[in-house]
């Protein structure tokens, strides 16, 4: 998918306009909602300084913290595993699940499994995976992929999500009533967790002072999963980790409002202990992070906490869509964590911005996103990988940004040139900036003239 | 070496200075002058509903007052009407026609209309997401403010599963249209008493 790029992906997402606008106004609304909360707090601004400093200490401590984890989660009667790359974290959880007989798994919203490919591995291998969020449980019976890390079906309308359960939950015929079509998930979904061998969770924080681990939801899915058979497998990437408990009480305040302008999630569940009876094992997973913590320009983006607040005020994904990118996680944030994984594969993600730096500003632990974008688009031009005529276009660009007096003609000619041009010619299909926008009216003067006109 | 050790090599060749310090999280955070009404109006937000107990009143009343038609109830509590207790029980898929769910909340948060509850001696968590219906019963007076309040009172020693609960559980993941009753609970109500 990635081999097209995100230009021709989104430009196929775009061509249907309707629907492109649709879409650009169903996120600009839970960003509104998100404004709402984060306003109501005159603390917000300190919030997320804490956010940060905790994240910048646990970073720069991470071998130690993850230790202490390690040890104390053990004590708590937890079993923890490491994992380098995707293939060992997939093996680990395939062998717990095996050695335990357990062949239908209920699973909930969990990127890193994404990331690693897990559930086709486990199909492969004979286990039931199933998805329990209803977003993912969507997307699942379409064979897609989730289209935004908090919304996985932000990119379908009720009628979609309709058909769907229609033709796999025996749905009304032509019922795309949002309760209606919950209710019969809740119904086909409670069949799953009853008859489940074993769950497997996300991780949001992994509390390294007392070995447990809070994951939260809405839905109460990973939680109704994780009490109901008796194994639970918790996947974290390492950088997931915290260093205290009251740490929490900055995370929790900011992560739900950022991502859906809540004041909280309906369950932020703690836990430091396997059920009764039950086992409990923790997977750390690495795949490429401690290859972005060598990296200074783009270690920040270790700090993420995956609220998806960045995707949502984007223009760029709002009007070109989760699968645009080519990449597990959309957006700015998935931008430059594509790029960090593998830019050869993803040297496009980081021209998907127009560095407007809305996702910087609206991040709880202050990513640098637009800034790192902006360093990647740096890498990608060391590396040879940008596309001709873009490079071409830069290239004229620099020499006259280099000659000023050219700069000044050339200003001055089409001013005088253009509004005179039929569309014809200005909106040619050449001109792949002219489609669905216009340019702005010419000014008769430039900025330069009109300020030296001001100073006399 | 064997996976962790890369892994935590590769973490200390990445040399990391240590140069920012945890800081201090106890910041000015807001309060509110009526942390009742702030507790009932943001459960209200979420999907919940907060009641107060009257003080000639018991809890058995109350139930009988406000939910019609009851089935089954499940609770560790010792309340006077018929109900199963999850604690006498092993499976937890026994759990699953349980209509009304007690359970002892801890305290409440006033910001969010979550309360923390930390049973150490439920030995079924499934109670908590399995029930249609979720009453939650607080010692009255018990609310904080903030999120900053409510960690200062949690610990893990006795028993190593806790959680907060913000109204009924929820999804707004059919175009964004909020429906309430998702997985768990599909209504909430918190009682003081
Ligand atoms: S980068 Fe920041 S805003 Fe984006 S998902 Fe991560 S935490 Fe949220």
């Amino acid at each position: 998918m990635s081999e097209l790029g995100h230009p021709r992906l989104a430009q196929k997402f775009a061509s249907d306009t309707k629907r492109m606008h649709w879409h650009d106004k169903a996120l600009w609304f839970v960003r509104e909602k998100r404004d709402v909360q984060t306003h109501s707090l005159d603390e917000w601004e300190e919030l997320r300084e804490c956010a940060d400093k905790i994240k910048t200490h646990t970073l720069e401590n991470l071998a130690f913290y993850l230790e202490e984890f390690e040890r104390n989660t053990r004590e708590n009667g937890i079993e923890v595993h490491w994992a380098k790359d995707a293939d060992e974290h997939n093996k680990i959880v395939l062998d717990i699940l095996q050695k335990h007989d357990a062949s239908k798994l209920v699973k909930s919203k969990s990127m890193l499994t994404e990331e690693c490919h897990l559930n086709p591995f486990l199909e492969k291998n004979g286990i039931e995976v199933v998805d329990t969020d209803l977003g993912e449980r969507i997307v699942q019976l379409r064979h897609e992929a989730p289209s935004h890390i908090v919304l996985p079906a932000i990119h379908l309308k009720k009628e979609d999500v309709g058909k769907t359960f229609e033709e796999f939950l025996h749905t009304q015929k032509d019922n795309s009533d949002p309760t209606y079509l919950t209710r019969a998930a809740r119904e086909h979904l409670r069949e799953k967790f009853l008859g489940s061998d074993a769950s497997l969770t996300g991780v949001n924080f992994a509390i390294s002072e007392t070995g447990g681990i809070v994951v939260c939801t809405n839905e109460g899915n990973a939680d109704l999963g994780a009490s109901l058979p008796k194994l639970h497998i918790a996947c974290m990437g390492i950088e997931k980790i915290i260093p205290r408990l009251e740490d929490l009480a900055i995370f929790t305040r900011v992560l739900a409002r950022s991502a859906t302008g809540q004041p909280v999630t309906t369950y932020t569940t703690h836990y430091h202990e396997p059920q009764r009876d039950g086992e409990m094992h923790i997977v750390i997973v690495d795949n490429g992070r401690s290859k972005i913590l060598a990296n200074k320009k783009y270690l920040k983006s270790l700090q993420c906490i995956r609220c998806g607040a960045c995707i949502n005020t984007c223009p760029i994904y709002r009007r070109s869509g989760g699968y645009s990118y080519g990449y597990t996680i959309p957006g700015p944030i998935g931008s430059t964590l594509g790029a960090s994984h593998d830019i050869k594969r993803n040297f496009t993600l980081p021209f998907a911005c127009s560095l407007c730096a809305s996702c910087t500003n609206v991040c709880p632990v202050k990513v640098d996103l637009h800034e790192q974008l902006y360093l990647h688009r740096q890498d990608v031009v060391d590396l040879g990988l940008l596309d001709k005529k873009k490079l071409q276009a830069l290239k004229i660009a620099t020499f006259f940004m280099q000659h000023p007096l050219l700069m000044d003609i050339g200003g001055k000619i089409a001013r005088v040139v253009m509004p005179l041009l039929p569309r014809s010619i200005v909106y040619s299909k050449y001109n792949i900036w002219g489609k669905n926008r216009e340019l702005p009216k010419f000014p008769k003067n430039s900025f330069k003239e009109l300020y030296k006109k001001r100073k006399r | 070496m064997n996976s962790k050790e890369t892994i935590l090599a590769n973490i200390k060749n990445a040399n990391r200075p240590n140069i920012t310090k945890l800081p201090n999280i106890d910041i000015l955070h807001v309060e509110y002058e009526d942390k009742d009404e702030k507790f009932s109006q943001t459960l209200k937000s979420v999907g919940g509903v907060a009641s107060w107990l009257e003080n000639d009143s018991s809890i058995e009343e109350f139930i009988e007052k406000n939910y019609d038609d009851l089935g089954l109830i499940g609770t560790n509590l010792d309340l006077n009407i018929t109900h199963i207790k999850p604690n006498d029980i092993d499976d937890p898929h026994a759990l699953k026609d349980i209509d009304l769910a007690i359970i002892k909340g801890e305290f409440a948060v006033a910001e969010n209309g979550a309360v923390w509850v930390k049973e150490s001696d439920n030995t079924n968590r499934a109670i908590y997401f399995i029930a249609k219906k979720l009453l939650i019963i607080i010692e009255k007076n018990n609310i904080v403010n903030t999120m900053h309040e409510a960690y200062k009172k949690i610990k893990f020693e006795k028993s190593g599963f806790g959680l907060f609960i913000s109204g009924p559980s929820k999804t707004a993941d059919i175009e964004q249209a909020l429906v309430i009753g998702a997985h768990g609970a599909m209504e909430c109500r918190v009682l003081f008493v």
